[in-house]
């Protein structure tokens, strides 16, 4: 008994209980806000959109995970850099060059043949990864601070990406890119017999086998010993001989390749397949910071807190039926990142709430 | 006289250990109350649970004959208590006067006044002798500052009751001393004060009562008038430990470390931080550093070790030129490094006992196989070091190094770099925080290393420690190397001239201008 309690106490998990208070909250507030706005429908529409990700059951759950998918991956970009010391906010811009190359190879290159899909979503990864390394080595070598780079490196991102499209692969018509030819998309790996009817996309399984590795580099190979350990201290790393500048860049690469995957996941799906000219950023990159900060910046926690907001999505869309806009969710998921952001208040709350004594780890 | 506080029955636990195990203690108005106990003992911990940081387990505490529950730090300073913790909390990039008012601002139309604070804190810090300097960046002022600007911050608060843990571990003689006067004008005053320290001549000199804690559990309260070193030991560790450890005469080896002309300063200064140092250490002995605080000990060292990278002059391990090297080609060319300070470069805090234990060694074959950690070896390798060092903590290899006793960190640290196969041991301050016992043990450590054939190179601001254990002592000043002395030819009163500069070593006259 003392032992569970023990494990109970212990930091991790109180952390755990802190997020799943935030998402409480987070939902509440939207709730409030629905009763503010048309207090006749809000009770259904809550109810349809907490539900919706399982009405029709499976097929449902696709959409959970088509959603999730992309924000799966950029929210293991932002946690990832988060272990290293380094706050990722450039995952749009690294998303959005992996996504440009992954379309441009999609419609030009088809001599790959069944191999276009492969070489296009490795291409993403390297070109993000590519993108990612900008910041981290300006970072590194200069000590520009990581936020500034990779906020001015999205926008060069979105206007560059807008004048590639332009110049190489435009459908002047739609203002767009030409789409990928379905056979070059990511395939589904047979995901759509099992969530059938759904917008599932294959792009999951790539997120998942990025999730792993990213758990193996964290907690089992010496670079994740080594990126840790600057990012909790970067002077004792750099006593112990570790070089935190390389580290750092090597860092801001993976977290670049990641959200370059992400990119390819998007736009080589079956909904998506072209890239707009667009003058606003997509949203899936900040979205990832969310994802990374409920997700506690443990990779499994980030594929559940992915998925949870691909939930939201779906839900959100069922709203519109009862008259709210969509974006009453958005609302709603920047709350339960800003009450995620204020864990250490829920985590006191969760001492009380739970009779915890906050000790273990934390003199 | 009265108790101004009682605690009783006092029990703690963390997982894998019972911190306290109903403690009592009392403390009278007045009088400075030294607890004393080993490393690990449940000193902070008990102290941590009256300043409200940590709920107790069990037990009671009573303030004027009240009972209180303290709720938090801030619950603590309205009560009327103070504390100094051992690791010192202070915001590097804020003034001293924005730290001391940090938590309890004067606020006013939603913007910060430190106008008042200010003035307060210029009138208490005169009252005291406290000379610090209220603008001053706390990262621009001395440990030894910083440690004032604790205390400050406790009497800005108007604490009566004054907790200081551990606070002289890391002063200088010089501040010690006049730390010890700031406590006398305390009683004076009627104030009271917790005193913890493992050096037992400061608790003879300014205690009235000692309590000692041993493995968790009340051991009793002595009398300082009617007791002495040895049995304050013997209640605390068991035993009675040689303060002198014995050793035998050196045998002396070829130069190992070879320091010529190494100089630093900081870029666009003229003052040379290091100035033309010159100096060897031979296989089999044990060459220390004395001077006083801030005369060049860290730079020198920092150079030596690589964490200054752009010192010129030469420095050579075994005959091979260290100075361009990195530190991880330094760490490889058989040089260990015991860090001055510990949290800042001797431990990631964040990671657990087992991971520190192989900080500098788990890229090797041994702790590796193509780039995957072996978790198997790693914790063998540490529990082997645990057991042998006698580093307690709560939960072996797996605890989080933050949880442990300051005194367990260093021993850990210890542990690791003095278990490493290396010619040249570099320690700064190697027995900062340890208690009695345990410097023995580290002294004894050193001792063997340097009998194994190790040159072994230690910086140290205690003449005690420096006077036990080394074989030549190297004495700096402003940045020189100012005598190079025998400690049989020596003594304390003569270290003491060169320290300030007074006097000369042959051979380190001052060079013709
Ligand atoms: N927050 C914590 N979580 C888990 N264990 C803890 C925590 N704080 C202290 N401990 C454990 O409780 C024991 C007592 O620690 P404490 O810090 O009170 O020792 P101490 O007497 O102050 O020693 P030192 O002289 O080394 O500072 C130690 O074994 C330590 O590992
Ligand atoms: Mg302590």
């Amino acid at each position: 008994m003392k032992k569970i309690l023990y494990s109970l106490r212990s930091h991790k998990l109180l952390q755990v209980y802190s997020a799943l208070i935030a998402i409480v909250a987070g939902l509440l507030f939207g709730l409030i806000i629905l009763i503010v706005i048309d207090p006749s429908q809000a009770f259904p529409a809550f109810n349809s959109m907490l539900f919706a990700g399982f009405r029709r059951g499976l097929s449902s759950f696709g959409n959970v995970i088509f959603f999730a998918t992309p924000i799966v991956l950029t929210g293991l970009s932002v946690g990832f850099a988060f272990k290293t010391g380094l706050f990722n906010i450039g995952a749009t811009g690294q998303l959005l060059i992996g996504g440009f190359v992954a379309v441009y190879i999609g419609v030009t290159m088809t001599f790959f043949g069944p191999f276009t899909w492969v070489i296009a979503v490795i291409a993403a990864g390297i070109f993000g990864a590519l993108w990612g390394i900008i910041p981290g080595i300006l970072k590194a070598y200069k000590g520009v601070h990581e936020v500034v780079t990779t906020i001015m490196m999205n926008y060069i991102a979105l206007y560059l990406v807008n004048y590639f499209v332009k110049s190489s692969i435009y459908d002047g018509l739609n203002n767009r890119s030409l789409p990928v030819p379905r056979a070059n998309i990511i395939p589904k790996f047979g995901l759509d017999v099992i969530f059938s009817h759904s917008n599932i996309q294959g792009g999951f399984l790539i997120a998942i086998i990025a999730m792993l590795i990213i758990y193996f580099i964290l907690n089992k190979t010496v670079l994740g010993f080594e990126l840790k350990a600057v990012g909790y201290n970067k002077d004792a790393s750099k006593y112990a001989g570790i070089n935190d500048k390389r580290r750092t860049i090597h860092a801001m690469m993976i977290a670049g390749a990641l959200a370059g995957l992400a990119g390819a996941s998007m736009y080589l799906s079956d909904s998506f397949t072209y890239i707009n000219v667009q003058d606003s950023m997509p949203t899936q990159g900040f979205m990832g910071i969310s994802v990374a900060l409920l997700g506690l910046k443990d990779p499994i926690g980030i594929l559940l807190a992915g998925l949870f907001f691909g939930y939201l999505q779906v839900g959100g869309q069922n709203m519109q039926l009862y008259g709210f806009a969509p974006q009453v969710i958005d609302v709603m998921t920047g709350m339960i990142v800003y009450f995620s952001a204020l864990s250490l208040i829920f985590a006191k709350f969760a001492i009380r709430f739970f009779r915890l004594r906050n000790e273990g780890d934390d003199a | 006289m009265n108790n101004v506080l009682t605690m009783r029955n006092i029990s703690k636990s963390f997982p894998g250990i019972k911190a306290n195990d109903s403690i009592s203690f009392e403390l009278r108005e007045g009088e400075v109350h030294a607890i004393l106990g080993e490393n690990g003992a449940g000193k902070s911990t008990l102290m941590n649970i009256l300043f409200g940081i940590y709920k107790p387990d069990e037990g009671e505490i009573l303030l004027n004959g009240e009972v209180v529950d303290i709720k938090g730090p801030n619950h603590a300073y309205e009560l009327g208590l103070g504390m100094v913790h051992q690791h010192f909390q202070l915001v590097q990039n804020f003034t001293v006067t924005e730290n001391i008012v940090l938590g309890i601002e004067d606020v006013r139309y939603g913007l910060i006044s430190t106008k008042k604070a200010r003035k307060k804190i210029i009138e208490l810090s005169e009252k005291y002798k406290l000379n610090v300097d209220p603008d001053a960046l706390i990262s621009d002022i001395s440990v030894g500052m910083q440690q004032r600007v604790e205390i400050l911050k406790v009497l800005y608060r108007n604490a009566d009751i004054l907790i200081l843990d551990e606070p002289t571990a890391v002063l200088t003689p010089q501040q010690i001393s006049d730390l010890m006067n700031i406590i006398k004008t305390f009683t004076k005053e009627g104030k009271s004060v917790i005193f913890i320290s493992h050096k037992l001549d400061e608790i003879m000199n300014v205690a009235d009562r000692c309590s000692v804690l041993k493995g968790g559990k009340y051991q009793g309260t002595l009398e300082i008038s009617k007791t002495d070193k040895n049995e304050l030991t013997r209640r605390m560790v068991g035993r009675v430990v040689d303060f002198k450890i014995a050793k035998k005469k050196p045998s002396i080896g070829d130069k190992v470390l070879e320091v010529t002309d190494l100089t630093y300063r900081l870029k666009g200064s003229d003052k040379a931080l290091l100035d033309n140092i010159s100096f060897h250490v031979k296989a089999g002995e044990v060459v220390s550093l004395a001077g006083i605080d801030g005369n060049g000990q860290t730079e020198l060292i920092y150079a030596l070790t690589g964490l200054i990278h752009n010192a010129e002059g030469s420095v050579r391990l075994n005959g091979k030129e260290l100075n361009q090297l990195s530190i991880r080609q330094r760490t490889m060319s058989g040089l260990s490094h015991i860090p001055e300070d510990r949290h800042k470069h001797g431990l990631v805090l964040d990671y657990t006992l087992e991971y520190n234990l192989v900080l500098q060694e788990y890229f090797k074959e041994r702790f590796q196989k193509h780039g995957v950690l072996q978790f198997d070896t790693i914790t063998e390798h540490s529990e082997a070091l645990i057991s042998s060092f006698d580093i307690r903590s709560g939960r072996g290899p797996k605890t989080t190094a933050k949880s442990m006793s300051g005194g367990n960190q260093q021993k850990a640290i210890l542990a690791r770099e003095i278990s490493r196969s290396s010619d040249l041991l570099i320690a700064v301050q190697p027995t900062r925080g340890l208690d009695v016992g345990a410097i023995e043990y580290i002294h004894k450590q050193i001792i063997a290393e340097r009998d194994k054939g190790k040159a072994v190179f230690v910086a140290s601001l205690e003449l005690d420690e420096i006077f036990n254990i080394s074989d030549r002592i190297l004495v700096i000043y402003e940045g020189q190397i100012v005598a190079d002395l025998i400690p049989e030819d020596t003594s304390y009163e003569e270290i003491g001239l060169y320290m300030s500069g007074s006097k000369r070593g042959k051979g380190y006259e001052k060079n013709p201008v």
